[in-house]
């Protein structure tokens, strides 16, 4: 159990940053994920926290203590790699036991604690089988199990589930907050993938580029994305950026996206100084707050579907807007083919709008 | 342009088959997938077609003519593989131009510098042809890939995981792409993954592969809704559909670990076939009906968050069944639910051969039932 602090985080190669001024509070059993692309500083960051790497300037405190020099073993922290580091010859048995040994526990404890831990992570069965004889999730599991039996301050995890295939993942995630909400150690997880990142955290920690773009629950990071990137990084099928413009036509206002010849009413706030025809204005829109209707509708435009992707519980349609598309997420099999013709409006409360100069979200009265 | 078709085909490497007695047909102009788990024999069937091996025994027809004994050049195919296999020396143009100057075939230099053109539109590299390719992102490299193999026109496209290494949000782009070029030209293509989202939103049919043999072929929409099997439930979709073990009898379902009843009425009686005795049950997340008045209760055993919607493991003794919800609903680890299955979306598979029980009496291609 620990709070984790970081105060003004730098790291540089020369004169590249890998990280830059990063300020990121880890309340005490928190599930924080850091989420970027490759080389977004991500996890320069978990290994600055876990003694692996050192940070050129900045404080790491641990329960208010300052750690950065400590040595990695100094810190009472457990570290999971993508790549489960299991010792070949050693049972998943010895593989859990090996740090309490190194500790000199007794022969009663260790057992007592291995077993716990084991139930926890759900691989009593598999305690005498060597590694060479698991499955690559058995293996993460055995891996993770190790972490945890010391009881640690706080887990630090590294794509701990990325080498798995896809099925696995799936019921590695739900394994993984499982056990968290369990044994509730405070725990930072480093993962590219949005969809970890959402399902696992209590927090996000968006980062690009070594800048920390946003922190927030899944449902902030989802629903008010502050810049550009949170808002694109985040969420599949992508959400729908596109240049717009912001028109007030017979006391209505009116949202023409991309060079479309129509736009669509739009009933909700806009940002204030976006009312007239200037340029700059680019408007997020998710697939899944495009509304669509078979037949026309007030307020709603028609639009050609161009393309259409059926992914089983949903499709995906790709609607003519201009010389660009509009994404849509509709029931599946909402549009027989492409070429049809399908009425169409955006959401207000789900609309987004950004500068198109810094990126940034830009403020609307009321929200 | 081209019709595949392949007939009775077995390859072994050494004492491993990897694919066994494979029937498969591609017609003219179909996006066509080929979708399964590593070692399922995708890239060995891919392979054969190109010639780049050959089969033990069967036929592989091109245009209905047999081709066994063809070279790869001969079968006139177009080949994109994971890996970008650029000349990074080379300018985008350079790498676009490469196979329209070989010796075997006699373009202009303006003919060539139209097909540069108008392939250099279609995928989107026009702004990038006097770049060298060693200076162009991930994706802008496997969009010049793809110039090059659609530049000079072959009979058939060949593709093995070519949006693999590619970041998501590339992946999804280049998705929609590659089905807008297929619209465009009109070519017949193969398409190997073992991503089943790439397979449904691109493919018109799809293959899906198990241990070197046919599982189904079907549409998209086939595939989700009528799997032939529990390999190809399981595989297609995410979340994962959630099977479970279950006795019929008059009518009444008892799943196994759960130790849960519930009622198999009109429809779904039908899609179990009538069967009695032991089962595998196939429920999809969103065929999972959550609210204070149905029938099951559960405990939430976990609750994770996509955005759109939320995913929530239903826990019932020792069973455990994914659910989705939509993203307000606000669900709680450990909170008690009810649920309830969409019964006429609910699926049947017996429970020694996996087959789906209304397909026991179809004939699926390629396949011999038990």
């Amino acid at each position: 159990m620990a709070n984790i602090n970081l105060s003004d985080i730098e790291k540089y190669f020369g004169e590249n940053y890998v990280v830059r001024k990063l300020n990121l509070q880890i309340h005490d059993s928190e599930f924080v994920v850091l989420l970027g692309p490759s080389g977004c500083g991500k996890t320069t960051t978990l290994r600055a926290i876990a003694g692996l790497e050192e940070i050129d300037s900045g404080d790491i405190l641990i329960d208010g203590k300052a750690v950065q020099n400590l040595r990695a073993a100094d810190r009472d922290i457990a570290f999971v790699f993508q790549f489960f580091a299991l010792y070949p010859h050693l049972t998943a048995y010895d593989n859990i036991a090996f740090p309490l040994r190194a500790s000199g526990q007794s022969r009663s404890v260790i057992d007592t604690r291995v077993r716990k831990v084991a139930r926890a992570i759900g691989i009593e069965q598999l305690l005498n089988r060597k590694p060479s004889a698991l499955s690559g999730g058995d293996m993460q599991r055995v891996a993770i199990g190790r972490a945890l039996v010391r009881r640690p301050k706080a887990m630090l995890m590294d794509e701990p589930i990325g080498a798995l295939d896809a099925k696995m993942r799936e019921s590695m995630r739900t394994e993984l907050k499982r056990l968290h909400f369990e044994n509730g150690s405070t725990t930072i997880y480093v993962t590219h993938d949005q969809v970890e990142a959402m399902s696992l955290a209590d927090r996000i920690a968006v980062m690009d580029e070594g800048v920390l773009q946003q922190v927030g629950t899944p449902t902030e990071v989802y629903r008010r994305p502050k810049n550009l990137f949170v808002a694109q990084f985040i969420g599949s099928p992508v959400m729908n950026v596109l240049p717009g413009r912001v028109q007030a036509e017979d006391g209505r206002i009116k949202l023409f996206l991309a060079d479309a010849a129509e736009g669509f009413d739009f009933a909700g706030p806009v940002p204030p100084q976006f009312t007239g025809t200037e340029d700059g204005l680019m408007i997020g829109v998710r697939p899944e707050a495009v509304q669509v209707a078979r037949d026309e509708r007030a307020g709603y435009i028609p639009i050609e579907a161009h393309l259409i992707e059926p992914l089983g519980a949903y499709d995906i349609v790709d609607l003519k807007l201009g010389s660009q598309f509009l994404r849509a997420r509709t029931a599946s099999g909402f549009v027989a083919g492409p070429g049809q013709t399908i009425w169409a409006h955006v959401e207000e409360s789900q609309t987004h709008f950004f500068s198109s100069q810094s990126g940034s979200a830009l403020e609307v009265p009321g929200n | 342009m081209a019709h595949v078709r392949l007939e009775g085909i077995t390859k072994a490497f050494g004492g491993h088959t990897a694919v066994s007695g494979l029937d498969l047909e591609i017609e003219d102009g179909q996006f066509f997938v080929l979708l399964g788990p590593t070692g399922a024999g995708k890239t060995t069937t891919l392979r054969l077609i190109a010639g780049l091996e050959r089969p033990d025994s069967g036929i592989i027809y091109l245009d209905h003519q047999n081709v066994n004994g063809w070279s790869p050049a001969q079968r006139d195919v177009a080949l994109v593989l994971q890996q970008f296999s650029l000349y990074p020396r080379y300018t985008v143009r350079e790498n676009l131009e490469f196979p329209l100057k070989s010796p075997a075939r006699r373009w202009t230099r303006s003919q060539i510098a139209a097909r540069v053109a108008r392939v250099a539109a279609i995928v989107r590299v026009e702004h990038l042809l006097d770049r060298k390719t060693d200076r162009l992102s991930g994706g802008e490299m496997q969009r010049v890939s793809i110039g090059r193999a659609i530049v000079r026109q072959p009979r058939i496209f060949l593709m093995d995981e070519p949006l693999s290494n590619l970041d998501a949000k590339l992946r999804e782009a280049l998705r929609a792409e590659l089905k807008d070029l297929k619209s465009k030209l009109g070519a017949t293509f193969l398409f190997v993954t073992h991503d089943q989202i790439e397979a449904m939103s691109m493919g018109d049919r799809i293959a899906v592969l198990h241990a070197g043999r046919i599982a189904q072929v079907g549409t998209p929409y086939e595939m989700y809704n009528e799997p032939s099997d529990v390999f190809v439930a399981g595989f297609v979709g995410t979340p994962t559909m959630n099977l479970l073990n279950a006795e019929i009898s008059d009518g009444t379902a008892l799943a196994i670990a759960g130790r849960f009843e519930f009622r198999l009425d009109g429809a779904a009686r039908a899609r179990f076939a009538g069967a009695n005795g032991p089962v595998t049950v196939g429920v999809r997340a969103e065929d999972i009906r959550i609210g204070p008045d149905e029938a099951i209760e559960a405990v939430a055993h976990g609750v994770e968050n996509q955005g759109v919607e939320k995913i929530v493991t239903l826990r019932i003794s020792d069973c455990l069944l994914r659910a989705t919800v939509p993203a307000a609903n606000p669900i709680a680890i450990e909170d008690r639910v009810r649920f309830s299955f969409v019964e006429e979306r609910l699926h049947g598979f017996d429970a020694t051969t996996g087959l789906n029980l209304r397909r026991r009496q179809a004939i699926i291609p390629g396949r011999t039932l038990p």
